[in-house]
């Protein structure tokens, strides 16, 4: 499936706001893959996620509510996420 | 980078997946401030928190506070006290909206035609000899009557200075009636003589209750690793105390940086609007504090300070089982 730039760019961006929200190591936006399972590969708990979630929120002017953190498993599905608040 | 798949085999990843899902957002509700005993050394009675506020007598307002509880987020209540079964309308209502776990001293029976599957927690100072010199009584020969065979009740031995060398002992009181136990260690907050931890102690309960595990797999309720925590007071080369400390009333917690902690977490006091510190009195020394539930949660937020090798994942994944047993999350 292609993928639009605005989505590409926005994958990488969150990818890069984990990278550096979680402090991750060994890992770079560009080799973060964007379905990687955040919870059940990278070990995130929701603690990570309410980090993460506040960045997203500024950076991207939406608000995230924890009831919707089920649906943030991976780096595409936040893209989706952020796209989807964005056009409501 | 490591993940979780390439640490675990596919038997733990599923153990692993089991637990992660979980999402447990406790917190603790002093139900009342009275209690039938009154130990030395209780953390409750010993800092003045039983007149830390106005205790509320109307159930109503019970049972309006736990539903804005719920509300809240929370999914486990841990109901302590004094000794909450002095108040079972209390409880009901708790144990109505919530996944509830009650702390007691098990000398009053919990009904359990009222509470059929309410996880229950019984305190416990050592053996006869210690629990009549710390608690007036050996309240194992009432609460190991009333509460004999009930598959949702453990003990929470509470294990002191001087029984290292005669746990045993207590252990197979406890398989003899048919419960389970879980192993904590006694911090001495009323300065009772003769109840301190040495460095020599605490590796010798650690090596003990390592044993206990091996020899009784289907009566103690733990794991090796909370063993290491709890004795050492260390985990990934950092020290316990209150910068790490996850069990802090959140509202009240102003720390910075924060460290990882439990969400949403608040001790209320009985008024229902009042908050303490944190899970154990406030007036307690956080360099000294051994709460066992503090320490277990303290492991369980640092999930990935444990993504480092396949043995740190496995212990994060026995300590976060050890405790959804304890707290009915997972079956035994
Ligand atoms: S039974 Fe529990 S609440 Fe009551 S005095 Fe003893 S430790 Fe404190
Ligand atoms: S006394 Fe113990 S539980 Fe309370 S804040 Fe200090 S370390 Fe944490």
């Amino acid at each position: 499936m292609l993928m639009n730039r605005n989505k590409k760019a926005m994958i990488f961006r969150v990818a890069e706001i984990i990278i550096h929200e979680l402090k991750l190591e060994e890992i770079t936006p560009e080799t973060f893959d964007p379905d990687l399972d955040l919870v059940n590969e990278l070990g995130v708990d929701s603690m990570d996620l309410a980090t993460i979630a506040l960045v997203l929120q500024d950076e991207y002017c939406i608000i995230i509510d924890e009831d919707d953190y089920p649906k943030l498993r991976n780096i595409r599905m936040i893209a989706d996420y952020i796209e989807k608040k964005q056009i409501a | 980078m490591k993940t979780v798949s390439s640490l675990l085999d596919s038997a733990w990843h599923e153990r692993y997946k089991k637990i992660s899902s979980l999402n447990i957002r406790s917190s603790i509700y002093d139900v009342t401030n009275q209690c039938n005993l009154r130990c030395k050394g209780c953390f409750f009675f010993s800092s003045n928190e039983h007149q830390a506020a106005n205790e509320e007598m109307d159930i109503g307002k019970w049972s309006r506070f736990v539903q804005k509880e719920k509300e809240r987020g929370v999914n486990l209540a841990i109901l302590i006290g004094g000794e909450p079964t002095l108040y079972l309308d209390r409880l009901e209502t708790f144990y109505n909206m919530l996944p509830t776990y009650c702390a007691t001293n098990g000398l009053i029976k919990i009904p359990r035609e009222r509470f059929p599957d309410m996880m229950v927690g019984i305190s416990l100072w050592g053996d006869e000899e210690d629990e009549k010199l710390l608690r007036g009584k050996d309240t194992f020969a009432v609460s190991g009557k009333n509460y004999k065979g009930d598959p949702n009740t453990y003990y929470l031995y509470t294990i002191t200075p001087k029984q290292v060398g005669r746990i045993e002992h207590v252990i197979s009181k406890i398989a003899d009636v048919g419960l389970k136990v879980h192993l904590q260690l006694l911090t001495n907050d009323e300065n009772v003589d003769g109840f301190f931890w040495t460095e020599g102690k605490l590796k010798d309960v650690r090596a003990e209750m390592d044993d206990m595990l091996e020899k009784y797999p289907s009566t103690v309720i733990s794991c090796k690793y909370y063993h290491e925590i709890i004795t050492t007071g260390r985990m990934m080369k950092r020290a316990f105390g209150w910068a790490e400390c996850p069990s802090v009333t959140e509202p009240l917690d102003n720390r910075n940086p924060q460290p990882k902690r439990l969400i949403r977490f608040i001790r209320w006091a009985s008024d229902l609007q009042t908050m303490h510190r944190c899970c154990t009195s406030a007036t307690r020394d956080c360099s000294t504090c051994k709460d066992g539930a503090a320490h277990m949660s303290w492991v369980m937020v640092n999930k990935r300070g444990h993504l480092n090798s396949t043995k740190d994942l496995q212990n994060w994944i026995e300590v976060y089982e050890m405790f959804a047993k304890l707290y009915r999350f997972i079956p035994w």
